[in-house]
């Protein structure tokens, strides 16, 4: 049980670390890095709570899909990191402020709210450690019972792909992109019309 | 020394806060404000999966699968509005989206 504790507060202590290091990091490169961190000690903290599946999830899909995203688009992009970081102690004031408050509240919820008594989740859990398939459970009841909101998640995910590629499509005709003059020239006199249609008969 | 319930949703607050900080502190770069929606989604998830284990219920799994899902989707729209965004002005200022204004 110390080994489960100590193992608890190392993997949080890390993931907060890393968490406060990417929003404040002076290098997006490195904010990027310290997500990633962030993810896998997460994903640590799933496999003690018996969610490996969601962990090896969390490890594939996040650290070697949106991270890597991330990566590549910070280092594509030529951007002026040092600009963009103007005004950054100006709201620091601000921004803490609002965190103190919104934590205070957060803590006050969770401990005047009592959740149920957790010890029957350490007996079994802890005794049959490696018998309990987490995978094959998640499986029996994603399968059955949540098995539309499955299928709309995979919708969700072809509308963006779709989504995705048609915003970065460059030099198509299809390809949808923003041309600002035009924009700005647009008439209201060209772009509406107005009709006198009669009573009864329709355009 | 017994972790509780209650550790994992202060663990998930403090991550959740982080995250709100970091969308009031980097006002001006899109993808830190980005990472910070990661930070939070990511807090979502372990309240989730505690909740799933310390209640006996396997929803909440199923729920925090759903959410990697839809934040997946988020992060790959959000990066392809922003590589849209940077070719035609050249930079990601936040401020600077409000040529729609006239």
């Amino acid at each position: 049980m110390i080994i489960y504790s100590l193992t608890f507060y190392l993997f949080s202590t890390v993931a907060i670390f890393s968490a406060l290091m990417v929003i404040s990091a002076k290098n997006p490169v490195h904010s990027v890095l310290f997500l990633i961190l962030s993810f896998v000690n997460a994903a640590g903290l799933f496999v003690l709570l018996g969610a490996e599946f969601l962990a090896m999830i969390l490890v594939v899909v996040y650290v070697g899909a949106v991270a890597v995203l991330f990566l590549f688009v910070v280092m594509m992009l030529d951007i002026n990191f040092v600009k963009l970081r103007e005004g950054f102690l100006q709201y620091l004031p601000f921004g803490l402020l609002l965190g103190i408050v919104l934590i205070i509240e957060l803590g006050i919820l969770f401990l005047t709210k009592n959740f149920p008594d957790t010890s029957s989740f350490k007996e079994d859990y802890f005794s049959n450690f490696s018998n309990v398939e987490n995978t094959k459970l998640i499986g029996s009841v994603l399968y059955t019972k949540y098995f539309f909101l499955f299928q709309v998640s995979g919708i969700i995910l072809l509308v963006a792909m779709i989504g995705s590629i048609t915003l970065t499509l460059r030099n198509k005709d299809r390809s949808k992109k923003q041309v600002i003059s035009e924009q700005n020239t647009i008439k209201a006199s060209k772009s509406i019309i107005k009709k006198q249609i009669n009573l009864g008969e329709g355009i | 020394m017994d972790i509780t319930l209650n550790h994992y949703l202060f663990l998930g607050a403090i991550i959740f806060t982080i995250g709100v900080i970091g969308i009031f502190l980097n006002k001006k770069n899109v993808i830190i404000i980005l990472m910070s929606i990661e930070l939070i989604l990511l807090s979502v998830n372990i309240n989730l999966v505690a909740f799933s284990t310390y209640l006996g219920n396997l929803s909440g799994q199923i729920f925090a699968m759903f959410t990697l899902t839809v934040a997946a989707a988020e992060a790959a729209i959000g990066l392809a509005i922003l590589v849209a965004f940077f070719r035609n002005l050249g930079s990601i200022e936040v401020q600077k989206i409000n040529k729609l204004k006239g």
